[in-house]
């Protein structure tokens, strides 16, 4: 669809050294960034007001987090064999990736249930509505990733390997991303465990 | 002596100038045939075009100034005439002229206030965003930096749809039997969290809310193409500096929204989780017909914080471009230089900085601590230092110059006019102890239209008739045009100037009727006054979009391509610019765009190279 402005794009990343479409993610991921911001700020303006139940974050957030951070690290891995044209290693790795993405969203949702059985159900105080809504556009966010990281699966056991620039952007634009909410979560359980 | 030499010294055609200095992307060896535009449903529907993406957003903003002005003129009737009777809006309106015995209609007040609200959203949102950011920043960023188009063309036009689905939307719920959402423009709750609250609060809110959660989805993928684009597709010499001030702007506009409309839609998220799921972020203490809600805890200040977060960067939103557009119609029309380039960048960074930090002054009746409002009251009125360089700079421009009085120049000078004076009210409006008596009065409603409402669609008019045979081929008609400005100019200050005299005696806004309040009584007369001036006002309006659209198809055909002899990029493009914008190679950019009466030379377009003999350069 948008070969027509490649030559052009082609000329602007000699010059400037960053791809015209990973800039628009960079930017897009800002806006994300501000989305997260406003929650969190809105979070700590309420806490400050009162009428505030004070609760413990379930374990199981934690655990996630590690699922999560060890999914972007598999990624890497999956980037690497990518770069060197090892077929085999890469469909394992970015497999891993998905099946880790996957998992992360099964946690969460534990982490949910674990939240509402330790007394904290949805609707008792905006104190536990807080960490629901925002760990819920999280792991919109994720399942977003977690489609593209489906694409490149199936493109991985349908295509041949090979190390073309348009293919290596795409993953390199998948990874960024994956990258992204990761890091995004990171901040968010660091948020929430320190705010309270 | 070096201006005598050259004065003689012969300009280059601009053709001759790309062939020779151009560089060379072999753009068309790849693109026989521009398959883009090959038929009638890509070239006008589906286009990837910028050039198109930005007649759809400006035609589709039009449409919505008609629908959004004739809202205005209906609840301006029921302000000005409330005992005359409106059973002749019957067809149009239906249920919501109530007829009583005597065959009298009045506007039903529910309905009054739909269309306040309405009139707010659209304006703000589809016709001062989306009208003029999209058109503008969609026309010349591409033509002005030298680029073939949009970073990404596909985006690119599905921001244009988003905005349209996010416009149907909203013109559905017009129909609605509870009629459409009538809270206010800014929604704040419990209005708009409980959707039993008033009639449109239910599904009013609910497609209310859809629309505008779309309409950020289409403001984001325009401005995250139009950063990259500027940052990217420069072209060869266009560095940050050369920049036309229109590309400055956009720019700058694009980076506000891009860091405040998600705000909006994290506000609309936890909104929407206090409407469907029953949380309560916002709401607290309520009763309803003696019976107490379950919501507890909540603070609507919270919403409005968030709210506002977007809310102040929004009207810079819609300020800026008019900024940049003003600056590149003065300066060509003046025949001299930009007065203070750097200045003009600057303090567009500084008011775009600035933005983010001052939104509770929205909020100083709202409940705020009184010192947290002094740190906004200060940051408030220090932006009236950089909107004031702003204003030195447009009029030292146009000092000693040599003037073309034509449409286009005459709404910039115009814009100028609005801006000072609604931005000296908003010097009243920026102190906390001030906004105990103006608050929520006509002076606030005064104030806004003035610098932000009229201001902003002078500018857009100055764009309009500016840019319109680079849209179009051929020219508007100039009289119709004065005459549309003359109208403008002296009906908007007829219904906006009386408004501060309202405001400063307390009348409040958003009532729907006075008749309970006998110290108001003795503004009957102005409030017809008023109103009257705004039926004439929109009948100016309606000259304009007649000459539009009888000047695409009759008006005078454009014969050179450059008419104005301006010296920016889009200029340089055939009469009718094709796909890729320049037939051959792309032009580069030797100087700034601002080279008018230099040495002696009336104008020198950016793609000519320094010349023998001339003073330094940008």
């Amino acid at each position: 669809m948008e070969t027509r402005v490649d030559q052009q794009i082609e000329a602007a990343t000699r010059r400037n050294k960053v791809h015209p479409h990973k800039m628009v993610l960079y930017v897009g991921i800002t806006s994300l960034v501000m989305m997260f911001i406003a929650l969190t700020s809105a979070y700590i303006v309420r806490r400050a007001s009162g009428n505030w139940l004070e609760f413990s974050i379930p374990g199981i957030f934690y655990i996630n987090t590690l699922v999560i951070l060890t999914s972007s690290l598999t990624l890497q891995l999956a980037h690497r064999a990518f770069k060197r044209e090892r077929s085999g290693a890469y469909k394992g790795w970015i497999v891993t990736t998905l099946v880790l993405g996957i998992a992360f969203l099964v946690l969460q949702y534990m982490g949910w249930e674990a939240l509402a059985a330790q007394g904290v159900p949805l609707k008792i105080n905006p104190a536990g509505d807080f960490v629901y809504s925002i760990s819920w556009l999280h792991a919109a966010h994720v399942v977003g990733g977690i489609a593209a990281l489906a694409v490149s699966v199936v493109l991985a056991f349908v295509l041949k390997l090979r190390r073309t620039p348009v293919r290596q952007l795409r993953l390199e634009l998948i990874m960024i991303y994956w990258h992204f909410v990761d890091v995004l979560w990171l901040y968010l359980i660091i948020f929430l465990s320190l705010q309270r | 002596m070096a201006t005598a030499v050259l004065t003689t010294a012969p300009v280059k055609r601009d053709d001759a100038l790309i062939e020779e200095f151009g560089y060379d992307d072999h753009f068309h060896e790849h693109h026989h045939g521009d398959k883009y535009q090959s038929n009638f449903v890509s070239h006008y529907i589906f286009s990837q075009d910028h050039k198109m993406i930005a007649k759809q957003f400006l035609i589709t903003g039009m449409m919505w100034a008609i629908i959004g002005g004739a809202m205005s003129l209906i609840f301006r009737m029921q302000l000005g005439f409330p005992e005359e009777s409106l059973a002749w809006l019957q067809p149009v309106l239906g249920k919501w002229i109530a007829i009583n015995e005597d065959g009298v209609g009045t506007l039903v007040a529910d309905f009054y206030y739909a269309l306040v609200t309405m009139h707010g959203t659209i304006l703000v949102f589809f016709v001062l965003t989306a009208g003029l950011s999209g058109t503008f920043s969609n026309l010349l960023i591409p033509l002005m930096i030298g680029a073939r188009d949009m970073a990404s063309p596909l985006l690119n036009m599905l921001s244009y749809w988003f905005f349209f689905i996010s416009g149907t939307i909203m013109f559905a719920s017009l129909f609605l039997s509870t009629g459409p959402f009538a809270g206010g423009w800014v929604a704040y709750p419990p209005l708009s969290a409980l959707p039993q609250a008033m009639d449109g609060s239910g599904a009013g809110m609910t497609l209310w809310t859809i629309s505008l959660v779309l309409f950020v989805v289409s403001v984001l993928l325009g401005g995250i193409n139009y950063i990259t684009t500027v940052l990217n597709l420069r072209t060869k010499g266009m560095s940050m500096w050369r920049l036309p001030l229109p590309i400055w702007a956009f720019f700058v506009t694009a980076i506000l929204g891009l860091l405040s409309f998600p705000v909006l839609t994290s506000a609309f998220f936890l909104l929407m989780l206090d409407r469907g799921v029953g949380t309560s972020f916002y709401l607290s203490d309520i009763y309803i017909g003696g019976a107490a809600l379950d919501h507890v805890g909540g603070s609507p200040i919270l919403y409005q914080h968030l709210f506002w977060f977007l809310g102040h960067p929004e009207v810079y939103i819609i300020i800026l471009p008019a900024f940049g557009i003003v600056s590149e119609v003065l300066s060509v029309n003046a025949r001299k230089p930009i007065f203070g380039y750097q200045a003009m960048v600057f303090s567009i960074l500084a008011i775009a900085f600035l933005a983010f930090i001052v939104w509770a002054h929205h909020m100083f009746m709202s409940g705020i601590n009184p010192f947290i409002a002094n740190f906004f009251v200060i940051f408030t009125l220090i932006i009236a230092v950089p909107s004031a360089v702003k204003v030195f700079n447009w009029i030292a421009t146009l000092y000693g110059g040599d003037i073309r009085f034509n449409p286009a120049s005459l709404f910039a000078i115009g814009f100028v006019s609005m801006f000072i004076s609604g931005g000296l009210t908003g010097i009243w409006l920026g102190n906390s102890a001030l906004d105990i008596q103006l608050h929520d009065t006509y002076f606030v409603v005064a104030h806004f239209h003035i610098v932000m409402g009229v201001a902003a669609f002078f500018g857009m008019y100055a764009g309009v008739y500016h840019w319109f045979p680079k849209m179009y081929g051929r020219f508007m008609n100039e009289t119709l045009g004065k005459l549309h400005f003359w109208g403008t100019l002296i009906g908007a200050y007829c219904v906006f100037w009386p408004m501060h005299y309202l405001g400063m005696a307390g009348v409040p806004r958003r009532y729907y009727s006075f008749d309970n309040f006998q110290t108001f009584g003795h503004f009957d007369g102005m409030n017809k006054f008023i109103t009257i001036a705004a039926i004439i006002t929109f009948g100016f309006q309606l000259l304009f979009v007649i000459n539009f659209f009888w000047s695409i198809w009759k008006g005078r055909k454009l014969t050179v391509k450059n008419p104005y002899q301006a010296n920016t990029l889009e200029w340089t493009t055939p009469i009718e610019t094709g796909h890729g914008n320049w037939p051959g190679k792309l032009p580069t950019v030797q100087r700034w765009a601002y080279d008018y009466s230099k040495d002696g030379i009336d104008y020198i377009p950016q793609i000519q190279p320094i010349m023998e003999g001339e003073t330094h350069d940008h």
